[in-house]
């Protein structure tokens, strides 16, 4: 069996207006998979109607309990759990993740956070307010309206359920096109969503290109908030058509290019450790990644040689291969991109330690790749490269390094390694990012606000934070005869 | 996957068991848990250590169902440790992601959800409240309440706070500890649900006591706890008697904190039990007479029934019972007459018959004193509309009673009666009637029924009761904080509110070498 190739609008599968379809290949192998109805302008049109019905006043959807909702979200995580293992099976081969981690990883996090927005839905509170003057005053946090949600192809099972979640939970419709190199198991999702009982028109869900279904829908008249993760380039085009159209809110999750500052005091096998996995995980193609690796001088010979001596152990193979640490680039743009982003390295002066290659005959691997005596001025160290490549460089004082840790126009997160409190509490606390860690890394979790400083982005996903953005607040003041306390 | 022991015909198995083969009952299939007659503590069943039991009675008929185990102090102190080892830190409880805990309150509410024909036949036989109303409406309700808390449990948070000089300062909202809990007979599993899902969505660890009256369900439920993965003495769950296992939660030299829900004289006894043994923190949620409001533009019909329905659902057993029903002098006579004519239609029967919309009294005692206030209406020249008695041969049946001419000087007006007796009061003005609404020691619920927007805010807003509902009455929902002014108790169950009950707040406060904004 395999997930439904289809535009899923109001509930029921349909082909493309424009009757196009587009591949969707397995980047370990190169083939192609199957191919997919293509969403265009006129499947967005329609897609935005169905959600604008389903969301107009005295709607199912809208006369809903929000606790109804909530048990929507529910089911959705208990159904996503039943089929967990096919759901990483065809992540696996979608987007060349590994398979045990996705199963263990991204399948969790994905139910973990719809459960988590589950039960959120009847918490949202307004406020009554002691107005000055003869009124009672109070707030409604009242669902946006029309959402467009357009998810990257890093996390696409993960990324479903951050922009659903929260979406659902406060009552909105959503639009949501999946990235075109991921569209599957964002499709299989589909039918579990009607599984679920959603009411038609709740949900829809369009496989496309971002220039063309993407852009139809960050530049649509009727949706009313687009949230929007993935480069900080396409991050800048989706403002503009807000901008240029009917001002829809705009929420971003973009690039980074992370600081991870390495003190000399730190516990360095922990370290090492999670610096190396900071950087390659999911084949380092995290808005996460852990990409400039600050180490402070006196331990920096011996950091980088741990560093080359784990990541030529990293193990780079199939997806299906449980010993896999590895999987392949998601295809060969993006794998052609590193490896230029590598030769730029190496051209501008930067010391290639070890890796540096495209690997294997078929898919789109590269070998594990560490860059030492990096300058902060090479494109290695400002450019979000978006794949298995490390960058060392050196500091010496605390005030240098935080200096040069914030000097990016990205911001998302930071992590900062050392037993010492003080040290913990001045760089989280000077660091420019939406996330600090310490002597950790990417420790997420769905009760956690994410989200970017500067050109990272604007807006936080998760926690209670994420819930702000798919609310508008309605004030409501009724003249009473007389107040009192 | 169904208990076991449920599908077993009503013998005897293991040692000690006490109970006895049940009465015939509506359904049949009625079998009974071997678990359902012994103390869950650890999760594991005990016997009393003084290997007492109690019967408890079925009040439809007078006869008893079976034998419990009764708890005393002995029992409680063994209950109290082992919640308190539950609570030590390190322990799987503490170490429990909140994430977790919320998975097991929502896996405990599916659980009951799956058998909740079984424990609404139980909650039935136990308590008296008509069988359709235990399934369509206690049931969904505790599976709501429980589920509402489970998605709190990793959401409560604590804040960051702004403090001057060079530190970073926040909050830890932490579990209180280990909390005792007692709670009443109108509502035996829904109070159970309250009780339990703010406290443990915030970590704490449970010592709770049933009453006398109704500990079948609980204890079912206990089984459910276990099968659901709480760890071993999260939940503790004796049956017993207030002033012997009830009391001796209330002084326990090692109980954090105890919440109460019974009547306004017990409940000064558990303030004062804390104040004498640890400054335990207390909640309250106590009796009420409370007042419900008919001015001259309300919808007639919908204010008859929704009266009605505000003093006679659960046979009047219920702290928040629309007692004192203020009638707009113009409308008075009128309203009088129809609610007599809707409450002589009442029917009144077999708990389990599916017509039947009000079934027995929970016990003789409360029959009793009930049929005595009912005299003291009489004597005080209250005008008797329709009902005044006994309404069957066996068990605790009384007629749906209807007083009229009632004034606010009379015991029927001023004391919480608990059963099926209406009073009709009459009013000229707003003003007066907030006052006079106002006059009383309780503050629990109040409602006002009319049309006009500003009658509505103004009554809603003087009226000094934790609950005010307009042009409804008894809206309920988990999401909704619930409490008394005065003497109806102190603090607030349900909503995020609850969750305040349940939880230490610790403020941490760290130098750091220089603070930024």
């Amino acid at each position: 069996t395999h997930p439904p190739l289809f535009i899923f609008i109001n509930n029921e599968w349909q082909d493309s207006v424009s009757g196009k379809v587009f591949p969707v290949y397995n980047p370990a192998t190169g083939e192609q998979i199957c191919e997919v109805q293509e969403a265009d302008k006129a499947d967005v049109d329609k897609a935005v109607q169905a959600a604008r019905l389903a969301f107009s006043l005295g709607s199912v959807w809208r006369r809903m309990d929000a606790s109804e909702r909530g048990r929507l979200l529910s089911k959705l995580a208990d159904l996503v759990e039943r089929d967990s293992v096919y759901l990483a099976t065809i992540e696996s081969l979608d987007s060349g993740k590994p398979f045990l981690p996705t199963l263990f990883v991204d399948l969790q996090g994905t139910i973990k956070t719809l459960r988590y927005f589950a039960g959120y839905a009847d918490k949202i509170h307004g406020t009554s307010i002691p107005m000055d003057g003869e009124y009672l005053t109070f707030t409604r946090y009242e669902p946006i309206g029309v959402c467009g949600q357009i998810i990257p192809w890093n996390f696409p099972l993960m990324m479903t359920a951050w922009k659903l979640g929260p979406a659902l939970a406060c009552g909105n419709t959503v639009v949501l096109k999946p990235a075109e190199q991921t569209p599957l198991t964002c499709l299989y999702i589909a039918a579990l969503i009607k599984e679920a009982g959603f009411p038609p028109g709740v949900i829809n869900i369009l496989p496309g290109f971002g220039p063309t279904a993407g852009a139809a829908i960050a530049s649509h008249m009727g949706i009313d908030k687009v949230a929007f993760t993935g480069s900080t380039e396409v991050g800048k085009l989706i403002q503009e058509a807000a901008g240029k159209s009917n001002l829809k809110r705009v929420t971003l999750e973009l690039g980074g290019k992370n600081p991870n500052i390495i003190f000399a005091d730190a516990d360095l096998d922990l370290a090492v450790e999670q610096a190396h996995q900071g950087v390659f995980f999911n084949a380092g193609q995290c808005c996460t990644a852990g990409s400039r690796i600050y180490v402070e001088e006196p331990i920096y010979d011996e950091f980088v040689r741990r560093s080359v001596e784990r990541a030529k152990r990293r193990i780079v193979g199939s997806p299906f291969d449980p010993t896999t640490e590895q999987g392949p680039q998601i295809s060969c743009e993006q794998q052609n991109r590193v490896l230029e982003f590598i030769q730029s390295g190496i051209s501008e002066g930067a010391k290639l330690e070890c890796g540096g290659k495209a690997l294997g005959l078929k898919g789109f691997f590269i070998e594990p790749t560490v860059f030492s005596n990096v300058r902060d001025d090479m494109r290695i160290a400002r450019e979000e490269i978006f794949g298995p490549v490390q960058q060392i460089m050196k500091f010496k004082t605390i005030e240098e390094v935080i200096e040069r840790a914030n000097n990016s126009d990205y911001g998302l997160v930071a992590a900062v390694f050392t037993n010492d409190i003080n040290k913990a509490m001045t760089i989280s606390t000077a660091m420019q990012a939406g996330t600090v860690w310490i002597n950790c890394f990417n420790a997420l979790s769905t009760q956690c606000p994410f989200g970017g400083y500067k050109m990272s982005g604007n807006g936080r996903e998760l926690g209670e934070n994420g819930l702000k953005e798919y609310s508008e607040v309605k004030t409501i003041t009724m003249k009473m005869v007389a107040k009192n306390s | 996957m169904k208990n076991l022991f449920s599908y077993l015909p009503v013998v005897a198995c293991g040692r000690n068991r006490k109970g006895t083969i049940l009465p015939p009952c509506q359904n049949a299939a009625l079998l009974m848990v071997h678990s359902i007659f012994q103390l869950f503590i650890n999760n594991q069943w005990k016997d009393a250590i003084s290997g007492k039991t109690f019967p408890t009675i079925n009040p439809a008929t007078g006869e008893v169902i079976c034998q419990v185990a009764e708890a005393d102090e002995a029992d409680v102190e063994v209950a109290v440790k082992a919640a308190r080892n539950a609570f030590a830190l390190g322990s799987p409880w503490r170490r429990m992601d909140a994430s977790h805990r919320g998975l097991l309150l929502n896996r405990l509410a599916d659980a009951i959800e799956r058998d909740s024909a079984y424990l609404a036949e139980l909650e039935t036989l136990d308590n008296g409240k008509p069988y359709a109303i235990s399934y369509a409406v206690d049931l969904p309700t505790v599976v709501k309440c429980l589920r509402y808390y489970g998605g709190w449990a990793d959401k409560w948070e604590g804040k960051t706070i702004p403090i001057d000089g060079d530190y970073f300062c926040y909050t830890r909202h932490e579990p209180i500890g280990v909390c005792g809990q007692i709670i009443p007979w109108n509502f035996p599993l829904l109070m159970l649900a309250w009780k339990l899902g703010p406290a443990l969505a915030t970590g704490n660890t449970v010592v709770l006591k049933t009453a006398e009256q109704t500990p079948l369900t609980a204890l079912y439920v206990a089984s459910l706890i276990k099968e659901v993965g709480f760890p071993e003495g999260v939940v503790n769950i004796l049956s017993g008697m207030g002033p012997t296992a009830g009391a001796a939660i209330a002084r326990h030299m090692d109980v954090d904190k105890v919440a109460f829900t019974g009547s306004t004289e017990v409940g000064h006894l558990i303030q004062q039990a804390s104040g004498s043994s640890n400054l335990k923190k207390v909640t309250l949620e106590l009796g009420g007479k409370s007042p419900n409001i008919i001015l001259s533009d309300a919808n007639m019909e919908d204010a008859v029934e929704q009266s009605h329905f505000a003093l006679f659902f659960n046979q009047g057993q219920c702290c928040c019972a629309g007692s004192r029903t203020y009638v707009q002098a113009d409308i008075y006579d009128e309203f009088v007459e129809r609610s007599a004519e809707r409450a002589k239609r009442r029917v009144v029967g077999d708990p389990f018959d599916l017509k039947t919309e009000q079934g027995p009294q929970v016990d003789q005692e409360q029959f009793n004193k009930i049929l005595g206030y009912i005299s003291s209406g009489k004597r005080e020249g209250a005008k008797l509309m329709c009902g005044g008695g006994v309404a069957a041969d066996r068990g605790y049946f009384i007629q749906p009673t209807v007083f009229g001419d009632v004034q606010d000087n009379m015991v029927i007006a001023r004391e919480e009666i608990f059963g099926p007796v209406m009073q009709i009061l009459k009013f000229k003005t707003l003003e007066e009637v907030v006052t006079r609404a106002n006059d009383t020691k309780y503050g629990l619920a109040a409602a006002v029924f009319t049309k006009d927007i500003d009658k509505a805010n103004y009554v809603s807003n003087a009226l000094r009761a934790g609950t005010v509902w307009i042009n409804c009455y008894d809206v309920f929902g988990a999401q909704a904080p619930f409490g008394g002014y005065k003497a109806s108790g102190n603090g607030r169950e349900l909503g995020e509110y609850g969750l305040d009950n349940y939880t230490e707040v610790k403020t941490v406060t760290i130098k750091v070498p220089q603070k930024n904004s």
